[in-house]
């Protein structure tokens, strides 16, 4: 391929292993007996339950109620009787969980009709339709998607950017996306587009990922407002704020949003999820899901309900093998460790990565040789091991001055630092403290 | 499935550590170490092994005396060693090497707290010392044969004697351990460069800057760039980590300056030789390179300069 690669300042290459997974076509996984809904799967206020346990529930209706503007509805992801409302262990943390025995009909929500025409909507009905859907980003950050939709007035949104990078290791649930589901991807972007009032529009998807770029270009060679980006692969690429910076070369500020210089951007499995919502009526219940490493018998896709435990999205993919040491929830760079498989899938799980015990053993750190690889490793210009340095000698007032509150928390530092210091760990540490300070 | 293993991400980090950079500067020394034990035989043999022996020994006396974790099988003191012996006269008497030995490890790494903490090059803190304090058994050299003779530069110096190209590249002339064969030191630089354990910043802008200063002030620069220690330091002494910037703009001001310093040193100092001093100087200076040469920040103008 000819075409100039775009990119960003810093960022790592670590070993991708996309291989296990990204020729895999996204298999539609069994929906469980019992499905455990989190009423939180979203940044924000959680979500207020509107059923009670022992009511009947129709799949895709709406169970619990987006509490305020920046929040998320949620709808049952199959059809059922609600045995219980209770706080539970999920990927996050303890949060209300709305648990259904599903009667195994898959019947429908009345609610749910698809006659949507993009030309007959307005911006508000846009913003309405995925309000409803309980939409939120799909990529991880999990931002309620409306709210994206409704930037504040004085911000003058010119780019609509589609998040195709994947840049995380292992992950390949929006690679396949765009394989398998590349007009609904276009259309989402497209509805986006008309709900912004913008005219151009960007996809942007690392070169790794051929097959996708050329499915994605098959869809949109007649869409002269809507332009590829063929991205380099280097983590974090995905990363809001490096995909605005190699795609458009602005910079957003420090401490402010990209909407502030004109950007929105939302990943394709969240443009997916949007045009499914418009043309369909369906809200958001069910992901796609990358079941992979080499803790897994058979790493694949799955197609997987909103609320199906870890446990037996993992018994679909043949179990856990022997050495299986640790579970995450999304990639390696920055998905979160998991101590119990009972936690549920939710909107915002991209991946279920199981690593072996050899994989995982414990490197003892040594003192910094000050190889300066952080440094320049670290797309946000820091000098991570002087910030992790101020926050381990306890002065925080130092790592405001060396910017420890535009970490946007990577992990490049951490994965390429040779003395194995956790300095993310610090340097999560330092804001932590800082924040509770500022209180 | 109880026990599954829960810490914060990232849960993946590069296959680099320590030890293995420290071991790849060693495999990047070899044909440096092997060139100088062909052409100076058991009197190179000798300093390297006393001075490998008293760093690694000085470096678990002063962990045990002040009861911190011993560290020797990181491989830095022993790197240290090697590096303090390659840039000894050959002839320099035993005992002294192990007092250089002593004074790297001891003052030159331990007194600062160790690996990662000292600010000037451990194996030059060791040979200035002897510098000053042995300086007629510290500028004695000896050429391949066994039989006394100047060094290159000291022919230059104070005879205004040339000495054939050819015999600097392959190393059969006078001089320490380890400064003499221009081709193996590049050998072992381009490795290190291969595996990223060097910046290319720092050779480049150190000997760059050199030849330039030399050509400007009208003297061989292909001489200034062969002779002496100075493609050993620009490629294992200048690019040291842990005494070196950890910006890329604080890395071309340490090359650039530490090489106009060498330059200016060898034409218009007293010594013949400036590459100890020139490092050591950039080492002292090198927090304040740091200060001013921040990376301009992703989303704001560069801060504080």
């Amino acid at each position: 391929m000819e075409t100039k690669l775009f990119s960003f300042k810093g960022g790592i290459h670590p070993n991708y292993q996309k291989q296990l997974t990204q020729d895999k076509t996204i298999e539609r996984g069994l929906v469980p007996d019992v499905v455990r809904i989190p009423l939180v799967q979203h940044i924000g206020a959680p979500a207020t339950p509107i059923v009670k346990v022992g009511d009947h529930v129709k799949m895709g209706q709406q169970i619990g109620k987006a509490n305020g503007f920046i929040s998320a509805n949620v709808h049952a992801s199959v059809s059922g009787k609600v045995i219980a409302i209770e706080n539970r262990a999920q990927i996050g943390g303890v949060v209300p969980t709305i648990i259904i025995e599903n009667d195994g009909s898959d019947e429908l929500d009345d609610s749910i009709k698809g006659y949507w025409h993009l030309e007959d909507l307005s911006s508000q009905d846009i913003m309405n339709i995925v309000h409803e859907a309980g939409i939120v980003g799909m990529g991880g950050a999990t931002f309620p998607s409306h709210v994206k939709l409704s930037p504040p007035k004085e911000h003058k949104i010119d780019t609509v950017i589609l998040n195709g990078a994947e840049c995380e290791p292992y992950l390949t649930s929006d690679h396949r996306t765009m394989v398998e589901h590349p007009e609904e991807v276009v259309w989402g972007l497209k509805v986006i587009l008309k709900g912004l009032g913008v005219e151009k529009g960007y996809i942007g998807i690392e070169n790794n990922k051929p097959d996708a770029i050329q499915a994605i270009k098959n869809v949109c060679n007649k869409e002269q407002n809507i332009e590829i980006v063929v991205l380099e692969t280097k983590y974090p690429q995905g990363g809001e704020k490096q995909l605005i910076k190699a795609i458009t070369g602005r910079e957003v500020p420090s401490k402010r949003l990209p909407s502030e210089i004109g950007c929105v951007i939302f990943n394709v499995g969240t443009s997916r999820a949007i045009a499914r919502a418009i043309k369909l009526g369906i809200p958001l219940i069910e992901r796609v899901v990358t079941v992979t490493g080499k803790g897994v018998k058979v790493p694949q896709n799955l197609l997987v309900r909103i609320g199906t435990s870890f446990e037996e999205v993992i018994k679909q993919c043949g179990g856990l093998v022997d050495s299986a040491a640790k579970v995450i929830s999304g990639g390696p760079m920055m998905g979160i460790a998991q101590g119990s498989l009972e936690v549920s899938v939710t909107k915002g799980t991209s991946g279920i990565l199981v690593l072996t015990k050899d994989e995982v053993a414990e490197m003892k750190p040594y003192p910094c040789i000050k190889c300066a690889r952080c440094v320049d490793a670290c797309p946000m210009g820091l000098l991570p091991l002087k910030v992790a340095n101020t926050v381990q000698a306890g002065e925080l007032d130092m790592a405001m001055e060396y910017n420890i509150l535009d970490c946007i928390e990577c992990g490049c530092c951490s994965y390429i630092c040779p003395a194995k210091r956790p300095l993310l760990q610090y340097i999560r540490l330092g804001k932590a403290k800082i924040r509770s300070q500022k209180r | 499935m109880d026990n599954l293993i829960v810490t914060s991400s990232p849960h993946i980090s590069h296959h680099d550590s320590v030890p293995k950079i420290m071991q790849g500067v060693m495999i990047a020394l070899i044909p440096i170490i092997a060139i100088s034990i062909y052409f100076f035989k058991m009197r190179a043999l000798s300093i390297l092994l006393v001075s490998i022996f008293v760093c690694v020994i000085t470096e678990y006396l002063f962990q045990k005396i002040r009861k911190q974790p011993i560290t020797i099988n990181d491989g830095s003191a022993m790197l240290t060693g090697v590096l303090l012996a390659l840039t000894l006269p050959p002839t320099l008497p035993l005992w002294m090497v192990a007092v250089g030995a002593v004074i790297a490890i001891g003052l030159g790494k331990q007194a600062f707290g160790g690996l990662g903490s000292n600010v000037f090059n451990p194996a030059l803190v060791g040979r200035a010392f002897l510098m000053i304090s042995f300086p007629v058994a510290m500028t004695s050299w000896i050429g391949v044969d066994g039989v006394s003779s100047a060094t290159p530069l000291n022919l230059m110096k104070m005879q205004g004697q040339t000495t054939d190209y050819l015999k600097l590249v392959l190393g059969n002339v006078g001089g320490s351990l380890g400064e003499t064969s221009a081709i193996a030191i590049l050998l072992g630089g381009l490795y290190l460069l291969y595996k990223n354990y060097i910046d290319w910043r720092i050779p480049l802008s150190y000997l760059g800057s050199g030849v330039i200063f030399t050509l400007v002030a009208g003297q061989d620069a292909i001489f200034f760039l062969l002779s002496g220690g100075l493609l050993l330091g620009a490629f294992f002494m200048a690019t040291d980590m842990v005494t070196t910037p950890i910006t890329r703009t604080g890395k071309w001001v340490f090359g650039t300056v530490g090489g106009i310093l060498v330059a200016i040193i060898r034409l218009y100092g007293g010594y013949p030789e400036g590459v100890m001093f020139s490092i050591l100087l950039m080492n002292a200076v090198t927090p304040i390179i740091n200060r001013y040469t921040n990376p301009t920040m992703y989303g704001r103008v560069k801060t504080n300069g």
